[in-house]
């Protein structure tokens, strides 16, 4: 784009977003020039732009990232945490040029491509601080070329359904289960279901250059199942270093997971309302032996002669939604924190060893202190506002922790929690032999 | 964790004077460690040299010892005070060797002393290339190749191996990488490896494969005993490698790493302080990665507080010296709370949303004949930081921050991603002016400049962008004023917004503002307080009048650190007397600068703009312009034409004392003698006064500073070259030729007023002969040499200056004494460099008193009824004049060794970059304990080099005879030779350097001497063999003495004393005790 015509952009700012109180900030549209429903939010982080916009956590959410510049290193296909975009608008302070050796794809083209609208020049420290003081909240952001008066913007952003109650989860997932796999010469995600897929990668299956992955052949490994509710890519890079992966819808029973006979089973994060996903929470109670399976089930989807309701339950690790939806699963209830956790510098504290980590982080919703059953113990905590950061089932194997332990955007601190699950999956190898 | 137990008594060690690459940034970091331990508890001992800091001012520590920061010195401090631990983290480089030397020399180890914050191992494996080296490769981590070398022939085998050129050169154990250099060849890199070697305490280079062109970052990285470690800030260099940081331009947060790059970086950066050894505290650790491939290798990593710690602090907000104190102590991050948020731990990452510009600041006009190329060797004196919402507007008002032109290595090496930002402005500056010209026939031009609501539009872009009303102006042809005016009428106003830590997601406590523009009017008024309209209905406890204290900016050669003292005062006094103090300022580095020295802070430029947006929205009462040095003070009459009130002093007798006409009429109706003088306006308007007046003659510009462009002349030659510098260097305004006394002893009197009465705090003697600029000159207090009748001279002078000047507040007097006659040299109405000096030699802190005067109160009523003898004798005046039970005598701190070629003669025009200050009941035995503090420690035996001019040769001989009694062996010049001869003294005579060989030079460049005495003409008169005799000394880092009176007194200091070591030190509050009426 030439000068003038951005400066005249700016200058106009026709591009806006409102809130659902009427709130208005104007801006200037880049990406697909389309308007579109959302919950506002606010992100903090310094970098990984990218990894947000491809987080599918994101989804039904405008995410804006308060930090002053963005777009600087561009993009390129290795930061991607999923197959696509799934927020519905990205709000910036100001968008610049890439300039990175890695850079492939400047933002903007990046979120035209994938049909996702943003809005540049926009004061988002005001928004910021707009929604920290009243909460996130139902926004409309208009990026297209057609005139809308901005209270008439207000007013379908009042008469959206927002996102409590909603299953955002069955949207993302994967609709067909595959096997997700990595070695040192690179990452490749197979679609091992028939046919066609609504797995991860669709169109060609890719090859990402490889983080920190470890040299054991895959037949040794054990086998994690993965719940995806809007896995990141990451996880399965942390979990594939260690295991043999695969990755299963979010509506898929019990009965069909635990017939894989896998070693463990993963919950992913994913986007909104932990308790929209009742198929979810009966289904991990399902794994954690605290209902039983429906034996018709398992007998329809696998070879296994042995009934699922008895025996040894695979342990169970969870992340953010996946950590959400294991407290519900064990009895606790969750609630939307006024304007939630999005950004990259949040300390936690693990309660054992007094040791602190500065976590990733990206939540609305979160276990309620006060609910939590006799059975659940809180491992983790946040040291800004007190709020449950991990659990642990006193009897059974599972845990869970709200934050990220795969970055991406965001520190490491937290990886070795990967390593916790596979030291839990190795302890419990024999009893499941 | 909590706080350790087991030490009660904590010694911290300060930087010492202010130098290239060690600035006040270790007053800012002594300060809040001081503070903090204090807070805990603790009892802190504190040794600094340096008078200027806020840190040695006697309510600080328990005990400060202003003394030279040597191992001798602080070996006699621990065995007085018997510390139970010391923190070596916060003195910079000077504290982290002394806490080295004293380590190895058992010294530690005999008193039972503990390390704090990093010990001798930790500092070793950081410092010594070789284990740092080692340390890394066995993380894993790539590093430069390369190796080290103890000979050139070891240096030329290492530049073998490596195969191509360039090659970077670093001496190990240094201060902002002295004597290193790039060599492009094989003769240059010998050079340079000899210069390195030379400058290298350990006698090592580092030789390495040059990273010129690839990008440099730094992390700031804290970390406590329980192993918690957290990025505070993250640094990108715009200058490429090769090009110190300390010279660089840089820009936090980093701005052109994806996150999986800041990550990885970030996680190795907590890997290099594990693995190094520091137990807690603040660490940076700095990278440089190939643009091309993203190879990232490490560079080098600091175990202790730097230069980017302070700008860390003040770009995020985490005060990393503070919370390096704590933990040093023993907590835990987790235990300490955010300052800003106050509901939120320390232990977090600060978030910033906000982009900040660091700039540096050059003197090179200082130096003529230097060499002015940026590398690896750190040459800049002081630096601006500026924030931004985008970085284009941090850059634009970083830039207008400086108050000197921008210099930069080489723009097109920047990111691209900079150059296009940067670009961008330039071609809006274009594209404004032309949308100007569309309009230019119409009547609107001259207040207007584009038409309805276009003009808004652009007007606001162009703040956006980052103008400044003066280059708004500059781009469309017309002045400051008439944009001033249209953007009023338009409503475009900045806002302020906090420096939170957290990029809003909680609401700040602490109220540190920086302005920007917003797109959008109205927005980003919410920021806590910030708005007017909000701030008048948040009042409910009874209004406290407001004063903004305008700070002095970038630290330059005349205008440093000083001046921020002053400021600060101000705000430590007024606050405890209720006021509200807005403090304003650009400079990083400094006290001023910290979120707990005033109530409010913004960090903006000190332009009139950006001071009356802060006025205005802050709705100040009034505004102190005279502490920050010349920078406030040249805004002072605009901003008081625009409404501000101006406290204190008035502009307009400000500026008397400045007019030459005004003030001659001055002088004769006080009856004080002053030298002839006349002003011009151009160099023949200069020849024809000094014809007139007789050579020699003082040639400056007005209104300036520092002596920038000062000359003593003596031919009309000379003033035909000086002259032109000095109308060049007036920006417009007229120059003064003065005649010169020679031969006259100088005098600093620093005194304050308060419109009726005028107290003197001290009076100061200068060492060396009038000439020498009076921040170069070492100086005693009380004086030596004044009579009684004198000295009551000089205080009817000041209180009769005080009175036609109106002063309220601070004044300075420079006066000549010649055979018992007074000559006023100069008035200035404001601060003086040499006031925190005198605050600390007398016990009496002026600049409090200053701003409590200019505040309303009166001197009668801080010091009681004036009596006959009330100066002296009032509880709390200063025990000024002849009476002090001891000396204090200051001197100064010059940057030559940085500046190979410049010549290091002293004259008028200021050169020295800090001070020194030292303290003895016998002023010789002062005079020598400063030339030690000041980093020039005279041999304990050996050989001098002797040159006398023949005025000095007979008081000059006694001395000789002194050094040789002591032991010292004595060369000479023939002249000199002969006369000692005669004396009966024996020496080895040498040539004049132009004349011969051996020469001085010779014994230089033999190392067969470690003393220089040489007391040719300085200055103008130098002839060439004196200059390049000073600048060999320099670079050969051998003390070289100038003045007679200076050989006198250390000579004295040698023969009284011998080594330093056992020269008994005493703390500033035992020596206060002695005071009279303490």
């Amino acid at each position: 784009m030439n000068y003038e015509e951005k400066w005249q952009a700016e200058r106009e700012r026709a591009g806006f977003l409102v809130l659902a109180d009427g709130a208005v900030f104007r801006g200037v549209a880049f990406g697909a020039r389309e308007d579109r429903l959302g919950e506002a939010v606010f992100n903090t982080g310094m970098s990984g732009y990218q990894e947000i916009a491809t987080d599918p956590s994101y989804a039904g959410q405008i995410v804006a990232l308060t930090t002053a510049e963005v777009g600087n290193y561009g993009t390129n296909p290795d930061d991607a945490e999923s197959r696509g975009l799934f927020l519905s608008g990205l709000v910036v302070n100001e968008l610049a040029e890439p300039s990175n050796f890695r850079s492939t794809l400047p933002l903007d083209r990046l979120l035209a491509d994938a049909g996702v609208p943003g809005l540049r020049a926009l004061d988002t420290r005001s928004l910021t601080l707009h929604l920290r003081d009243h909460g996130s909240q139902k926004a409309y952001l208009h990026a297209s070329n057609e005139p809308l008066d901005p209270a008439e913007a207000v007013e379908r952003a009042r008469a959206w359904e927002g996102l409590d109650g909603q299953d955002y989860a069955a949207r993302v997932s994967c609709k067909v289960a595959y096997d997700f796999a990595s070695d040192l010469r690179g990452e490749v995600e197979s679609v091992k279901g028939k046919g066609k897929s609504g797995g991860q990668d669709e169109t060609l299956p890719f090859t990402l250059s490889t983080l920190n992955s470890t040299a054991t052949s895959g037949a040794e490994r054990p086998l994690v199942a993965v719940y995806d509710f809007g896995v990141k890519r990451n996880i399965l890079r942390s979990l594939a270093s260690f295991a043999r992966v695969r990755v299963v819808p979010a509506k898929t029973p019990a009965e069909e997971v635990l017939a894989l006979k896998p070693a463990g089973v993963f919950l992913s994060n994913g986007p909104a309302d932990p308790a929209a996903l009742p198929y979810a929470i009966e289904n991990i109670r399902k794994i954690l032996g605290l209902i039983p399976c429906d034996d018709s089930l398992v007998t329809r989807h696998s070879s296994l002669v042995t009934p699922m309701t008895g025996g040894p339950r695979p342990p169970v690790m969870g992340i953010c939604l996946g950590h959400q939806l294991l407290a519900l699963a064990c009895g606790a209830k969750t609630g939307r924190l006024a304007f939630g956790h999005h950004g990259c510098n949040h300390p936690v504290k693990e309660l054992a060893t007094g040791k602190v980590q500065i976590t990733s982080q990206n939540h609305n919703f979160a276990v309620l202190a006060d609910s939590l059953p006799p059975e659940l113990e809180v491992t983790h905590v946040n040291l800004n506002d007190g709020t449950i950061e991990g659990l642990r089932h006193k009897t059974l194997p599972a845990f869970s922790v709200q934050y990220h332990p795969e970055a991406c955007p965001g520190p490491h601190d937290a990886a070795p929690l990967f390593d916790r699950f596979r030291v839990l999956l190795a302890s419990r190898a024999p009893a499941a032999r | 964790m909590p706080k350790r137990t087991d030490i009660r008594k904590i010694l911290v060690v300060g930087a010492g004077p202010i130098v290239i690459g060690q600035g006040c940034e270790f007053d800012y970091s002594g300060v809040q460690a001081v503070k903090a331990l204090k807070r805990e508890g603790y009892e802190v001992v504190l040794a600094n040299s340096n008078p200027a800091t806020v840190m040695t001012d006697p309510e600080r520590a328990d005990r400060t010892y202003i003394e030279p920061l040597t191992a001798d010195v602080l070996h006699e401090v621990i065995r007085r005070e018997r510390p139970d631990a010391l923190l070596p983290t916060l003195g910079g480089q000077t504290a982290l060797n002394l806490a080295m030397e004293l380590s190895k020399s058992g010294v530690l180890r005999r008193y039972r002393v503990e390390l704090i914050g990093a010990d001798a191992d930790a500092i070793a494996r950081a410092e010594d290339r070789n284990l740092f080296q080692g340390a890394m490769r066995e993380l894993g981590l790539d590093l430069p190749r390369g190796g080290s070398a103890h000979t050139p022939e070891e240096a030329r085998a290492v530049a073998r191996a490596i195969g191509s050129w360039p090659l970077v050169v670093r001496p190990g154990f240094t201060l902002g990488g002295t004597g290193g250099g790039i060599a492009r060849d094989a003769a240059s890199f010998d050079a340079i490896v000899a210069r390195g070697l030379a400058a290298s305490l350990n006698g090592e280079v580092l030789v390495e494969e040059c990273l010129e062109g690839w990008k440099e970052f730094e992390m700031e990285v804290m970390r406590d005993r329980a192993g918690t470690a957290v990025i505070v800030c993250s640094i990108e260099n715009l200058d490429p490698m090769g090009v110190h940081t300390g010279d660089s331009i840089t820009v936090a947060p980093i701005q052109t790493l994806t996150d999986r790059e800041y990550q990885a970086m970030r996680d190795d950066s907590i890997r290099v302080l594990e693995k190094v050894g520091v137990a807690t505290g603040g660490s940076n650790v700095q990278w440089a990665v190939d643009p091309r491939s993203g190879r990232r290798v490490i560079i080098e990593m600091n175990p202790r507080v730097s230069r980017s710690s302070a700008l860390a602090s003040k770009a995020t907000g985490f005060p990393i010296a503070k919370i390096a104190a704590l933990l040093a102590v023993g907590y835990t991050l987790d235990e300490l709370p955010n300052d800003i948020t106050r509901k939120t731990p320390a232990c977090f990452e600060p978030a910033l949303d906000y982009v900040v510009v660091k700039v540096p600041r050059f003197a090179f006009e200082k130096f003529p004949g230097a060499d002015i190329t940026l590398g690896t060797q750190m040459k800049a004196v002081g630096e601006v930081m500026a924030i931004g919402r985008t970085f284009k507007q941090a850059w634009c008002k970083a830039v207008r921050s400086l108050e000197a032109p921008l210099r930069y290595h080489d723009l097109s090496r920047f990111d691209p991603w900079f150059r296009r930002e940067i670009a961008e402005v330039a071609a809006f500056k274009v594209f404004l002016g032309s949308k100007v010209r569309t309009f230019e026939g119409s009547k609107v031009r001259r207040t207007k400049f584009a038409k309805g609501g276009e003009e808004a539009q652009l007007l606001r872009q162009a703040k956006v962008f980052g103008l400044s009303d003066a280059e708004i102006a500059e781009a469309c042809g017309t002045t400051e004023d008439t944009v001033r005016s249209r953007r009023l009428a338009l409503g475009i106003r900045p806002e302020f917004r906090a420096v939170d830590t957290c990029a809003g997601e909680f609401e700040a406590a602490t109220p540190y503002f920086y302005s920007c523009y917003g797109w959008d009017e109205g927005h980003g008024t919410r920021d806590a307080g910030t708005a007017a309209p909000r701030l008048k209905s948040r009042v409910s406890r009874p209004q406290k009048s407001k004063v903004l204290v305008l700070g002095g900016g970038p630290n330059r050669i005349g205008q440093g650190i000083e001046f921020d003292w002053c400021c600060c005062h101000a705000a430590f006094a007024l606050r405890d007397r209720g006021f509200e103090v807005v403090m304003m300022n650009s400079n990083p580095e400094t006290v001023s600068t910290d979120y707990d020295t005033s109530d409010r802070l913004y960090f903006e430029p000190l332009t009139f703009e950006d001071a009356m947006e802060v006025y205005e929205r802050e709705g100040c009462d009034g505004a102190i312009v005279q502490l920050g040095g010349q920078t406030p003070l040249n805004l002072a009459a605009r901003l008081e034409a625009a409404g501000v009130k101006v406290l204190g002093t008035s502009p307009r007798d400000i500026d008397r004392a400045e007019d030459r006409d005004e003030f001659q009429a001055l002088v004769a109706e006080a009856g004080v003698k002053q030298p002839p003088s006349g002003i011009a306006h151009s160099v023949a308007d200069a020849r024809r006064i000094a014809a007139k007046l007789g050579y020699p003659v003082l040639v400056r510009p007005s209104f300036v500073l520092g002596g920038r462009a000062m000359a003593i002349v003596s031919t009309p030659e000379e003033l035909e070259k000086y002259a032109a510098e000095a109308v060049a260097a007036a920006h417009g305004k007229p120059i003064l030729v003065d005649k010169f006394l020679d031969h006259a002893v100088e005098l600093d009197v620093d005194c304050v007023a308060d419109g009726r009465r005028c107290v003197v705090g001290a009076i100061l003697e200068h060492v060396e002969a009038a000439g020498c600029h009076s921040g170069d000159a070492a100086a005693v207090t009380p004086p030596r040499s004044l009579s009684p009748g004198t000295i009551a001279e000089v205080e009817r002078i000041a209180r009769v200056f005080a009175e036609k000047l109106h002063v309220v507040g601070l004044m300075n007097i420079q006066l000549a004494v010649r055979k018992g006659e007074v000559w006023m040299i100069e008035v200035n109405p404001r601060a003086s460099r040499t006031v925190p000096f005198v605050s600390k030699a007398v016990g009496w802190p002026l600049a409090d008193v200053a701003a409590r005067v200019m505040t309303g109160e009166t001197l009668d009523g801080i010091l009681g009824p004036e009596t006959p003898d009330a100066e002296r004798g009032a509880a709390g005046a200063p025990r000024s004049a002849s009476k002090s039970p001891y000396y204090c005598v200051k001197e100064a701190v010059f940057p030559f060794a940085r500046f190979p070629g410049a010549d290091v003669a002293l004259t008028p025009e200021m050169k020295s970059t800090g001070e020194v200050m030292a303290i003895d009941a016998d002023p010789e035995i002062a005079y020598f304990k400063s030339q030690v503090a000041a980093g020039s420690p005279l041999p304990k035996g050996g050989d001098v080099f002797v040159s006398l001019r023949d005025e000095d040769k007979a008081g000059g001989v006694e001395l000789a005879r002194e050094l040789a009694r002591l032991g010292y062996g004595i060369y000479a010049t023939l002249g000199t030779s002969t006369a000692l001869w005669a004396a009966g003294i024996k020496s080895k005579a040498v040539f004049r350097i132009s004349r011969g060989r051996p020469s001085a030079l010779d014994l230089l460049r033999e190392k067969a001497v470690g003393w220089i005495v040489s007391t040719a003409e300085t200055g103008h008169e130098a002839t060439e063999d004196n200059a390049r005799l000073r600048t060999a000394a320099t670079a050969a880092g051998v003390p070289l003495t100038t003045t007679l009176a200076g050989f006198r007194a250390a000579v004295a200091g040698l023969s009284e004393n011998g080594p330093l070591g056992e020269t008994a030190v005493r703390s500033l509050q035992e020596w206060h005790a002695l005071l009279p009426d303490a």
